[in-house]
């Protein structure tokens, strides 16, 4: 712990670096996070069966602009992280290059290494498809797809190749997106006539319908008023306890709120070319992070004097 | 909190294997069956190119005899287009190319523009529900259809009646005014100087087409109500009747406003509503929002849409096949109320003979020259107007 | 002096008020716009008296003998009992064959490789440029790609085959740029919606694209099927002026009758007019001709546009 101190008032790498050299030591360290007022930091380190994600210089590009550089972290299973900063600064993409999402865009590319489990996300026999199942995602926007409530939540495990026991999955992704009591009586209605909280919780259901074990989250609940939003955050403490979540938002309270790690993600602009890079300023458990950032940018986003 | 249960059906995450890479990689039936699918959506599209190669080839290859073997000092001047007899003279069918393609367009021009106009502009929403699918619907005439109007109802009703001088004034008022807007406005666009003078030169617009609606009411009553068949003498007023090169022309316009009207629209339609309210919120009438903003932002698209309906009217083939008043060969003639021959109805009437094409010598080659000739010229239009299409985009 | 005051305030009170409800007239503003009006107008006029006129030069074949006309044959005396246009029909329709089975699938399946797999390559353009400049290529141009590819070597006897691909080759552009632009209107949340969980190309091509893009791909395919049976100039060129489709082995569609010589509804119209110079019956006949032509292809432009107009609004 004392060493844990110590390395964290290092450069963020440096840090990184130390958390790796302890590992061994600390893997047994309880991590709790129920305490409410917490003086001590949760251990950085991660023991390896816990280890879902792990990036190493990730840098993603599209076409020859560099979007953001040199990203290094580790994501433990069954935690809440939040990736948040300022606008353009690449959390979103980062958080679609966690499933392979920005394979979509034509021009995109990823450097450097993205573990999944220890397995390469990137490795060029990996199938997108294969990864997309096993780390769902939730969109910014409600997408709910012009289709009933049943077969919004049916779909994915119908590409999937499922076809029976769908009304079984159905009902129990609903229920874990704490929406069946309100939909179980119409499933055959169309799913656009959902309220805006509705279908972002559709969107959960349809996300866990094919049994990830990780969720993406980007910035679910931006178009969303605020009981709608605690709903979802009440529902992502709920489930937590099953999957591992990755949430992307610009509100650093939201950040605070519900999540075990949170990264800090900042831009710095190329004077000559005007051209913006995402990077990640500093990474670290939640309650460091709002409470004692180590770098001076973080403190000055989280103080709200960020320029 | 709901208090939820959590079916058996689906435990936590832990009941996954870890991943490896082949887990990852997926089931290699399933990448079979992606590429596959793909390589079939991909000779799809590739056949576009094939069709585009063939085209090509076709027209090259059968164009090439006739351009090596034809003695081209002979053909040049011989005073009219016979295939059949083995006089090929170019002029003849570009001149008439020509005169079709300008009367042509001096209907769908202003019809075309106008009718966009105000279809963005001013129509209510209620309106442009309603008149726009009419528009579709002459969009959608067949091309025969003119011909046979234009053969039976505008070469005798129109063009005869109003008489040939009467044309020839009007039609030259029009185009001198026309060539006077175009000029500077071109002037004014290479200046970068587009935003004033529009208003001004549509008022001239204007003008002039209320003055030729006017005239041609006045011509048309002195030759038919009026009724004095002294005036309307034969050798003064009379065209060439079953159809004359004016009336197929006038059909051809018909037949492209539709067009025009549609690629005009979507310029306006591309100017972003900010300029309108804006200009408005400078208590700026709709008129002036019109013309000094909304014209000017899209003049781009408007160009692209005359340039588009040029060449439409340029290959249009069966209008001037039945309505232009010569058969299957022509006399050289600069008079739009002669018959006449386009490029696209000699080949159209060269291919219609008993002896179906394969005439004497060079006969077939010539149609390929002819259709290579067209080519060239409404492949250059197309990608003007694409150019300037793209212009529009790259700005808004 | 008083009263000056007040006259004078009140005048200004109406000067203002004349601006602001536009009471003074703006001259220029309400001529301007009637003359846009009547440009709209005119072309409106026009499509009237073209329709009108068409009735009336054929409403002496449509009021007396419309079925008689409609069975009928192609005859030497516009007088004659049996005259009809069966076989411009049935030519008409083997051409609706045609670009059905060959344009449809092809064009549709070639937007979709542009939207949905395309890379950005030279390869990709070359294509795109392909069937843009394909589009604006005049159908008589066809005609001569016809003749060369399906006419030429077959003896110079002209089938009906060569029609008919010919005119599904010339529509192929028009199925690919609707199509595209249908498919290009799908909303790319769906296609995320669809790839977060994990669906494959094809799941999200046949399960979201295609689905959202149907009407609008249909509109275009019907105003490609219109475009393809008023369309006369290429027939000319391969040779159907000339061609008699008559009905084999008794019944009036045979496959058999795809190597025969044939004619089609807007040829039966061209050979008409020419032939009225000799005998004015046959304008009649070419005129209630274009009234059933007409209706063809004004009832299927009117399906499209309706149909396409139907699901815009739905969609707001």
């Amino acid at each position: 712990m004392v060493g844990l101190r110590t390395s964290s008032k290092k450069t963020l790498k440096g840090q990184l670096v130390s958390a790796e050299e302890t590992t061994t030591e600390v893997a047994d360290v309880e991590v709790d996070r129920t305490v409410d007022v917490i003086k001590e930091p949760v251990p950085m380190e991660i023991a390896d069966e816990d280890l879902v994600f792990k990036a190493s210089d990730l840098s993603v590009f599209y076409g020859d602009f560099r979007a953001v550089r040199n990203v290094d972290m580790r994501i433990k299973r069954n935690e809440i992280t939040a990736l948040i900063g300022p606008s353009g600064c690449g959390k979103s993409t980062v958080l679609r290059s966690f499933n392979r999402m920005n394979d979509l865009i034509p021009t995109a590319r990823v450097e450097g290494e993205l573990l999944y489990q220890g397995v390469d996300l990137y490795d060029e026999r990996v199938d997108p498809v294969e990864v997309r199942r096993r780390i769902g995602m939730v969109f910014q926007k409600p997408n709910p797809f012009p289709k009933s409530i049943y077969d919004n939540v049916a779909y994915g495990p119908r590409v999937a190749g499922r076809k029976k026991g769908l009304d079984d999955v159905v009902e129990s992704s609903l229920k874990k997106a704490a929406l069946w009591e309100e939909v179980k009586d119409r499933l055959n209605d169309s799913a656009i006539g959902l309220s805006g909280g509705q279908q972002q919780r559709l969107s959960i259901a349809r996300a866990i319908a094919v049994d990830p074990e990780v969720l993406l989250m980007d910035e679910p609940c931006s178009a969303l008023d605020p009981i709608a939003t605690a709903r979802i955050e009440e529902l992502m403490a709920e489930i937590k306890d099953e999957y591992t979540i990755l949430i992307v938002t610009h509100n650093m309270q939201q950040a605070a709120r519900v999540s075990d790690r949170t990264g800090f993600f900042s831009v710095e602009v190329d004077e000559e070319n005007d051209r913006r890079t995402g990077l990640l300023v500093e990474y670290t458990t939640t309650e460091k992070l709002f409470s004692n950032p180590d770098d001076e940018r973080t403190e000055n986003y989280i103080t709200g004097r960020f320029g | 909190m709901a208090n939820i249960s959590i079916p058996p059906t689906l435990v936590g995450s832990a009941r996954r294997e870890r991943p490896t890479i082949e887990s990852l990689a997926g089931p290699r039936s399933r990448a079979r069956k992606e590429k596959f699918i793909r390589s079939i959506f991909f000779s799809a599209a590739l056949v576009s190119i094939a069709i585009s190669a063939l085209i090509v080839i076709s027209l090259v290859r059968e164009a090439s005899v006739f351009i090596f073997e034809i003695e081209w000092a002979q053909t040049w001047g011989q005073n009219g287009w016979f295939p059949r007899t083995g006089t090929y003279d170019m002029p003849t069918l570009l001149v008439s190319s020509l005169i079709v393609t300008v009367v042509a367009m001096l209907v769908a021009g202003p019809l075309g523009l106008g009718s966009a106009i105000y279809l963005s502009e001013y129509a209510s929403r209620r309106t442009r529900a309603f008149l726009k699918p009419v528009l579709e619907v002459l969009a959608g005439v067949p091309s025969v259809v003119l011909g046979f109007f234009a053969l039976f109802f505008i070469s005798p009703q129109v063009i005869e009646r109003i008489g040939r001088n009467g044309w020839w004034v009007i039609g030259a008022v029009m185009v001198v005014v026309y060539v006077l807007l175009v000029g500077g406005w071109a002037r004014r666009l290479v200046k970068r100087d587009i935003e004033t003078p529009i208003a001004v030169q549509l008022k001239r617009v204007a003008t002039l087409t209320v003055l030729v609606a006017t005239g041609l009411v006045l011509i048309w009553w002195v030759n038919n109500v009026a009724g004095s068949s002294d005036v309307a003498s034969p050798d003064f007023f009379s065209v060439k009747r079953s159809g004359q090169l004016a009336a197929a022309a006038v059909g051809v316009g018909i037949l492209t406003i539709p067009l025009v009207a549609s690629v005009s629209e979507d310029a306006l339609a591309s100017v972003p509503d900010e300029l309108r309210t804006a200009s408005a919120g400078l208590g700026a009438r709709k008129f002036t929002t019109t013309v000094q903003v909304v014209l000017p932002a899209a003049v781009s698209g408007i160009v692209a849409a005359f340039i588009i309906g040029i060449s439409r009217a340029l290959g249009e083939t069966m209008v001037v096949f039945m309505a232009g008043g010569a058969a299957d060969a022509a006399q050289f003639t600069s008079s739009p109320f002669d018959g006449g021959l386009t490029m696209t109805a000699g080949m159209a009437s060269l291919a219609t003979g008993t002896d179906n094409v394969v005439g004497e010598g060079l006969t077939f080659q010539s149609l390929y020259f002819v259709g290579l000739v067209l080519f060239v010229l409404t492949l250059a239009l197309n990608i003007a107007a694409g150019r300037f299409v793209s212009r529009v985009r790259e700005q808004y | 002096m008083a009263l000056t005051t007040v006259g004078g305030a009140s005048n200004a009170t109406r000067r203002v008020e004349d601006e602001i409800f536009r009471r003074g007239r703006d001259l220029k503003g309400t001529s301007f716009r009637s003359l846009m009006l009547s440009a709209l107008g005119v072309s409106i006029l026009i499509l009237i008296v073209l329709i009108v006129d068409v009735f009336v030069d054929g409403w002496s074949v449509l009021s007396t003998r419309l079925p008689d006309f409609i069975t009928g044959t192609l005859r030497s005396q516009s007088s004659s009992d049996a005259l009809g246009i069966s076989q411009g029909l049935l030519g008409s329709l083997w051409i609706a064959v045609f670009v059905t089975v060959l344009s449809f699938p092809i064009g549709v399946a070639a937007a979709i490789y542009l939207e949905e797999y395309a890379p950005r390559n030279l390869l990709t353009k070359t294509i795109d440029i392909a069937i843009r400049n394909l589009a604006g290529v005049p159908s008589v141009v066809y005609g001569l790609l016809g003749l060369f590819l399906f006419v030429q070597t077959n003896n110079g006897n002209s089938t009906l085959y060569a029609g008919g691909i010919t005119l599904a080759i010339l529509v192929l552009p028009i199925v690919v740029i609707t199509s595209a632009e249908a498919i290009r209107a799908v909303p790319s949340s769906l296609r995320q919606g669809a790839y977060g969980v994990g669906a494959t190309k094809w799941d999200v091509i046949r399960t979201q694209i295609l689905p959202f893009a149907a009407p609008g791909i249909l509109t275009g395919s019907l105003l490609s099927l219109s475009r393809a049976v008023g369309e006369a100039a290429p027939l000319i060129l391969v040779g159907a002026i000339t061609g008699r489709l008559a009905p084999r082995g008794g019944s009036f569609v045979s496959l058999d009758q795809l190597g025969d010589r044939f004619t089609a509804m807007p040829i039966v119209i061209v050979g008409w007019v020419q032939e009225s110079g000799r005998d004015p019956g046959f304008a009649a006949a070419a005129g209630a001709a274009i009234v059933v032509l007409l209706a063809l292809v004004v009832m299927m432009n009117s399906v499209a546009v309706t149909l396409r107009n139907y699901f815009e609004n739905k969609r707001g």
